[in-house]
């Protein structure tokens, strides 16, 4: 790891896929015998992390753990925002969060900010 | 196959442990604000001459973290409040592990203010909760002004932006109101203030804020205690 560390640099993709990974062994050790072909995450456009750069620190950490072919199943979250004024959700383009409905500028982020850990496939 | 649903965060562990020192914090009524930006925008000095400021007996500490060097802590452990660097040793952020390691012989009762000057970077401290009330981001006049919309993430979660070395604003092709402008795309409705900790200019408005949202935080902790 301390090798990986030096040759990704400080990457920051590299300890979410760490704790990704970890997340995984975690559940693997709960399901002895089992093998878990893939892990899906969330991930909200707000959530500062790189896709690309997350896969290729997934790939380069699952080495040699066992877990070779692990596929990560990534989802991409868009941002949405709410207008409190008429309730109309939309997908925040270009930074503009006034509603396109009914004009209100202070609209709320409803979704966007996510970095979850949703489903695992597992064959027993 | 079978799928296993999940619905974890993915830095959860992190997030317990910030979750634990935010209710430390709330208990001993300690404000904690954590401060981010990007390398050489201010952090530093901004928190030098806050600490100038303060009353001798206030209650106040810091938390500095860097890769390297224990340089920051020198700096501010001359006015005498508590000081604590954390060398994160190539890490590009603090966690709530660091920071829970560096307050062992610290006692929080003692403290009203905790101050935790994260590291130089903009990317990964937006990600990692370190249970403090408020991130505070600061954007410096020799920056772009396009910062908020290339890294909206910690300008969407900061409460409150502020905007360093205005006294260079004469001498940099820097304009304000549209780094404000971007600010509010990112997040709407988010503070600002503009000041400059070389000349004092807008020191006294960011002390007022922090003993405003100090005391924000003590009557939010006694309302919850009485209902």
């Amino acid at each position: 790891m301390a090798c990986l560390n030096l040759a990704l640099g400080f990457m920051h993709e590299l300890g979410i896929a760490t704790s990704i990974l970890e997340c995984v062994q975690a559940e693997a050790n709960r399901r002895p015998g089992a093998r878990i072909t893939k892990v899906g995450v969330k991930i909200g456009e707000l959530a500062g992390v790189d896709v690309d750069s997350l896969q290729f620190g997934f790939e380069a950490i699952i080495k040699d753990t066992g877990l070779e072919g692990l596929v990560l199943a990534v989802e991409s979250i868009p941002r949405v925002q709410r207008c409190p004024k008429c309730q109309h959700e939309f997908r925040m383009t270009d930074y503009d969060p006034q509603c396109p409905h009914c004009g209100e500028f202070a609209t709320q982020c409803i979704s966007g900010e996510e970095l979850d850990i949703a489903y695992m496939e597992v064959d027993e | 196959m079978s799928r296993v649903e999940v619905e974890k965060k993915v830095l959860n562990e992190n997030q317990i442990l910030a979750q634990q020192l935010r209710e430390r914090y709330r208990e001993q009524r300690v404000l904690c604000v954590n401060l981010v930006s990007s390398p050489g925008s201010g952090k530093t000095l901004l928190l030098e001459k806050t600490l100038e400021r303060m009353d001798k007996s206030a209650r106040v500490a810091v938390l500095t973290g860097d890769l390297q060097t224990e340089n920051d802590a020198k700096r501010l452990a001359k006015f005498g409040f508590p000081v604590k660097q954390i060398v994160t040793g190539g890490t590009c952020h603090l966690d709530a592990k660091m920071v829970e390691r560096h307050l062992v012989d610290w006692k929080l009762e003692d403290l009203d203010l905790l101050v935790v000057e994260n590291v130089g970077n903009l990317v990964c401290p937006s990600s990692y909760d370190l249970g403090e009330d408020a991130k505070i981001v600061l954007l410096s006049t020799t920056e772009g002004e396009d910062k908020p919309l290339k890294y909206p993430s910690i300008f969407f979660k900061s409460e409150l932006m502020v905007l360093t070395k205005i006294d260079l604003l004469p001498y940099v092709p820097f304009s304000a109101e549209l780094a404000k402008e971007n600010a509010h795309r990112v997040h709407p409705g988010m503070e600002i203030l503009e000041l400059s900790s070389t000349t004092g200019e807008g020191l006294d408005a960011w002390m007022k804020w922090l003993k405003r949202r100090q005391q924000q935080k003590a009557e939010t902790v006694l309302t919850e205690l009485g209902g």
